[in-house]
């Protein structure tokens, strides 16, 4: 066995390499997602740390039903890093590597969509089962038709117009709406996004203005001026990471926050290290039921407690989504493993199993239902920042059905919040 | 509210920071003819410096009004440490060779630093904003500045008026202007070049620190946050003319005004404003507003 | 001189090596496919830099090309690859001709400068173009050779010949343009641009015809490489694309026609090597790799060849 300089072993511990020398063959799994650049912070090293927590525990058999079985199907995961930097190109040609080279079982990763929508027909070439854990664009599965790839994640969709059924429904008064989001696809896709579902419940809303400065421009001066100026009821945004949180460091102390309504779609990946540094009143969300709007369930305790107890902070949404992801491979490989009557089952079966699959992660329900069983749906929730004990929590929250927030299977999701989006009290 | 005094304001203001990212960069450029990719990454370490010495300064309960003097403290050690190690450690064996090679080095450079950077500071945020509120907010125009703002465009003034008296007033100055403009010749006349090679890029390495240091309480210090001001920096010292101080004010100048314009009117432009304006300048003036006539290779 | 004629014979039988080698490495052919894209970029950096000229705003032809070829895969449904790789290399090479009139006025760093600021320009555009899918790009359909698709086990070896044949067509191609009046001014250019307008040629119009093949080549490589992964998006505009384009073409060297192709293969290789073992800090690795082929061969890879040549002479 070729000896592995990386991370791997050393993460996974004496466990899983005792587990190499005598017990079943490992269950190799590819996890890809940002190590360096702009997003390891926010995105790609929480979720790394969600993806050790739960293999790990999975391996040891701690997690809570019904997950306490070991590793998945009694094969003791593990898990192979990737960085996801460096742009499509290079991100095929590392998922080719993987599959080819390293020979994996499958591949959990993405939060680029560029780099999704790059390696899934590349999935589908080599079929190979692929798990995309975090990419929003909603074009995955609605351009496109795959077998071997599966979205365990909500779209972006779901961020823009749970936050527009938020607003008009805590502030039906509010009409002028302004934007402040980064100038790329996630950027403009999130404004459009939010705009029609606003024009859509409430069409004599205005836009005022709409800021698309550089991805990690990191002053942003001029916006907040222009935003100010434009008396905007509500500011919407869809800035993450570094970004997010130097925009809400500038803001703030300029009193934006007083004077509208601010909407940070990702904030929940910010609240843990700004604290009380997010004005009172900011709407956030999590993309999802993930952090503090996850239920209260023995899964979700006991990822709160295992990732806390390693990295001394919380969970946020990236784990979570990550942790889901896993979960969601292993319910559907021992549902494909059951039905073989025990026996290890083909990929193929696994992907059977996979489809409209509906299991339980630490966010609450996951259910397969759009792209032909691929792609995964969830409630969201969106609620207010509140300083508690000098620590910002969440209150006022709302919460979304999946059909309230996802277009049904087969519908574009532009055209369906253009014509069927309704309206939530 | 007065729109053109909000352009005008926001300009100056991003302007001002845009000739603090940008200074260090043509000064090297200038006497030393390297183009520094790794000035981006010397800006962020000087912010994660900034952040460590600004939070070490407040988990000790110190005075808040020092925590600029640690700010500024960071950006000197950055300096201090960071400038000769590069220089006399890589640049120095590399001299005499293409311009491009040089680039290369320090983009190379630039690529270690980064993961250096994280192998010591991790990936996680770096909040230090305690600096930024202190000074209090004034109202202009109906909008409201934080004063550290203004405090920031008056450091880069000083910076500015410090350096060009350094260059033109001073003994050494008129000797490095020597060594500028013949290397050569200097060297015969017994001027130690080596020595006014390692000031000059120390003093450009803590310049790029500096700006990264004076930043960090404005934003949150994460990776990759030096790559965009890589870019910016180039813009705003092509525009001015490579190795001028005065061409990078004026340049640094015309795009914060510009972008400042951009997002007031026509926000859509913002993305293309300084490329436009890059282009724009090369193609009318070819060597920047502020170079001089260079002769041609013979 | 001796390595001219020798020139030909080496490409040739590496040509006939990387065709032999190809279905015994299927894992290793995307690879190698991608590093044929990007040493066609090289190669016309190759061609500037012999002239005298770096610019780092390749990206924007390698992008163009990319783009050629996936707007007509994806708009008009064109899937033959030699049709898709015509258009590339005309889209690509009028752009180049056209700015080419402007950038052949410059030189050193302001050309350099000049390019990269136009690449951007380009990269701007394309990510605020929505219907091109802004920054996130858009997936290609597999091409097709004379009707057969480019996929599976036989196509992805079909594809990586045809990148070898291009490669080595360029290659060859240039090779002997080297060898004509107008090739033997770039290094003269590079020399003494007043000697040779005394000569009384124009500079200026072989720094335009030099910029233009170039500009033609990265467009073949962007389209090439677009057909390899399936998706294109604006970063290949970006001026880090361009950045590394560069990198490779000081590390292979300017000694040959044949170093950019070697100097892509070795650079894929420490790049995805550097990936899989050391993930969290390929940069790293990646930079100090750079530095030492800076530090210790000054002409590039390409110059260990050479001093085994010298050496045996």
């Amino acid at each position: 066995m070729k000896v592995r300089l990386g991370f791997t072993l050393a993460a996974l511990g004496l466990a899983a390499s005792t587990a190499l020398a005598q017990g079943p063959e490992p269950y190799r799994i590819g996890v890809v997602t940002f190590l360096s650049g702009a997003a390891a912070g926010p995105f790609g090293v929480p979720a790394r740390y969600g993806a050790e927590v739960t293999a790990e525990a999975l391996n040891a058999g701690t997690v809570p039903a019904p997950y306490q079985t070991k590793g998945i199907g009694g094969r003791p995961i593990e898990l192979i890093f990737i960085d996801e930097a460096g742009g499509t190109t290079k991100q095929v040609s590392e998922y080719r590597n993987l599959v080819q080279r390293q020979k994996v079982d499958a591949v959990i990763g993405y939060i680029s969509s560029g780099d999704c929508l790059a390696v899934a027909p590349v999935a589908e070439e080599l079929q190979k089962l692929t798990i995309l854990f975090d990419c929003g664009t909603p074009r995955i599965f609605e351009d496109g038709n795959y077998k071997y790839v599966f979205r365990t994640g909500p779209t972006g969709t779901v961020d823009s117009v749970a936050a527009a059924l938020y607003v008009t429904g805590t502030m039906p008064e509010a009409t002028k709406i302004a934007g402040i989001n980064q100038n790329y696809a996630w950027g403009h896709d999130s404004w459009n996004d939010f705009e029609a579902a606003m024009k859509r419940l409430k069409p004599d809303v205005q836009v005022v203005t709409s800021q698309m400065p550089k991805f990690l421009a990191g002053q942003y001066g001029a916006e907040i001026s222009a935003l100010i100026a434009s008396g905007a009821d509500v500011v919407h945004s869809s800035f993450w990471g570094g970004d997010m949180e130097a925009f809400v460091l500038q803001a703030a102390p300029r009193g934006l926050f007083q004077r509208s309504k601010v909407v940070l779609t990702t904030g929940e990946t910010g609240l843990h290290k700004l604290g009380t540094q997010i004005p009172e009143g900011t709407i956030i969300g999590a993309r999802g039921p993930f952090g503090p709007f996850a239920p209260d369930t023995e899964l979700n305790r006991w990822l709160v407690r295992a990732y806390s107890e390693r990295h001394k902070e919380p969970p946020t949404y990236p784990a979570y989504k990550m942790s889901q992801a896993l979960l969601g491979l292993k319910a559907a490989y021992e549902k494909a493993q059951a039905a073989n009557g025990g026996q290890a089952p083909s990929q193929d079966q696994v992907i059977e199993a996979f489809e409209h699959l509906e299991y339980e992660g630490p966010g609450g329900t996951v259910r397969m239902a759009l792209g032909n069983g691929h792609q995964a749906v969830m409630e969201t929730a969106y609620g207010e920042v509140k300083h508690e004990n000098g620590k910002a929590v969440v209150v006022n929250v709302r919460r979304y059905t999946a059909e309230q927030v996802n277009p049904p299977d087969g519908m574009q999701s532009a055209a369906w919040i253009k014509n069927d989006l309704k309206p939530v009290q | 509210m007065d729109m053109q005094l909000a352009v005008l304001v926001d300009g100056i203001i991003y302007a001002s920071w845009l000739f603090l990212i940008a200074v260090g960069l043509t000064l090297i450029y200038g006497v030393m003819n390297i183009l520094n990719i790794a000035h981006g990454a010397l800006y962020a370490l000087g912010a994660y410096a900034a952040a460590s010495f600004g939070g070490f300064w407040f988990s000790q309960g110190y005075p808040p009004l020092g925590s600029y003097g640690a700010l500024v403290l960071a950006a000197i050690v950055v300096g201090l440490v960071m400038g000769p190690l590069i220089e006399r450690g890589l640049l120095r064996f590399m001299y005499g060779r293409d311009e491009i090679i040089l680039l290369l080095v320090t983009y190379a450079l630039f690529l270690i630093l980064e993961d250096v950077i994280k192998l010591i500071w991790g990936v996680s945020p770096y909040i230090i904003s305690q600096p930024y509120g202190l000074l209090g907010i004034v109202e202009l125009g109906g909008l409201i500045y934080p004063v550290y703002s203004f405090v920031l465009i008056g450091v880069t003034i000083l910076v500015g008026v410090l350096l060009a008296w350094a260059l033109q007033g001073t003994r050494h100055g008129k000797l490095l202007r020597v060594v500028i403009h013949d290397r050569e010749l200097s060297q015969t006349l017994g001027i130690d070049v080596r020595r006014y090679y390692l000031a000059t890029f120390t003093l450009g390495t803590m310049l790029a620190a500096l700006g990264g240091a004076l930043t960090a309480p404005t934003v949150s210090v994460v990776p990759a946050m030096g790559v965009e001001v890589i870019v910016l920096a180039f813009a705003v010292v092509v525009v001015g003319g490579l190795g001028s101080l005065p061409g990078a004010a004026l340049g640094a100048l015309i795009v914060g005004l510009l972008r400042s314009a951009a997002v007031h009117y026509v926000p859509a432009l913002e993305l293309f404003a300084i490329y436009f304006v890059m282009a724009m300048v090369l193609i009318i003036r070819p060597r920047g507003l502020f170079a001089g006539e260079q002769a041609r290779t013979i | 001189m001796n390595t001219d004629k020798r020139t030909p014979l080496l490409l040739l039988s590496s040509l006939l090596a990387l065709l032999a080698v190809g279905p015994l490495l299927p894992e290793w052919q995307f690879l190698a496919t991608l590093a044929l894209g990007k040493g066609l970029v090289v190669l016309g950096l190759l061609l500037l830099l012999r002239t005298g000229l770096v610019s780092f705003g390749q990206g924007l032809y390698y992008c163009l090309g990319g783009y050629a070829a996936g707007v007509m895969g994806h708009y008009w449904g064109v899937t033959d690859a030699t049709l898709l790789l015509l258009a590339a290399a005309l889209v690509s090479g009028v752009a180049a001709a056209v700015l080419g009139l402007l950038l052949a006025r410059y030189r050193a760093i302001f050309f350099a400068m000049l390019s990269l600021a136009l690449s951007m320009i380009l990269y701007g555009l394309l990510a605020k173009s929505q219907t091109l899918g802004s920054t996130d790009g858009f997936n290609l359909a597999p091409p097709t050779l004379l009707g057969f698709p480019l996929a599976g086990y036989e196509g992805r070896y079909a594809l990586y010949s045809l990148a070898c044949v291009l490669a080595f067509l360029a290659a060859l191609g240039l090779h002997y343009y080297f060898r004509t009046p107008l090739g033997r001014l770039a290094t003269a250019i590079r020399d003494n641009e007043i000697r040779v307008e005394y000569l009384g040629a124009s500079v200026r119009g072989a720094v335009h015809v030099k910029y233009t093949i170039a500009g033609v080549l990265a467009g073949l490589g962007g389209a090439l490489t677009g057909m390899t992964v399936g998706h294109i998006d604006p970063e290949m505009a970006y001026w880090t694309t361009s950045g590394e384009f560069v990198f490779i073409a000081i590390l292979s060297g300017t000694g040959s026609v044949a170093a950019p192709f070697l100097g892509s293969f070795i650079y894929e290789l420490v790049r995805t090597f550097a990936y899989e073992y050391s993930p969290n800090t390929w940069q790293l690795a990646l930079g100090a790799v750079m530095l030492l082929i800076i530090v210790f061969l000054p002409a590039g890879l390409w110059s260990l060849f050479r001093r085994r040549q010298g050496g045996a002479a």
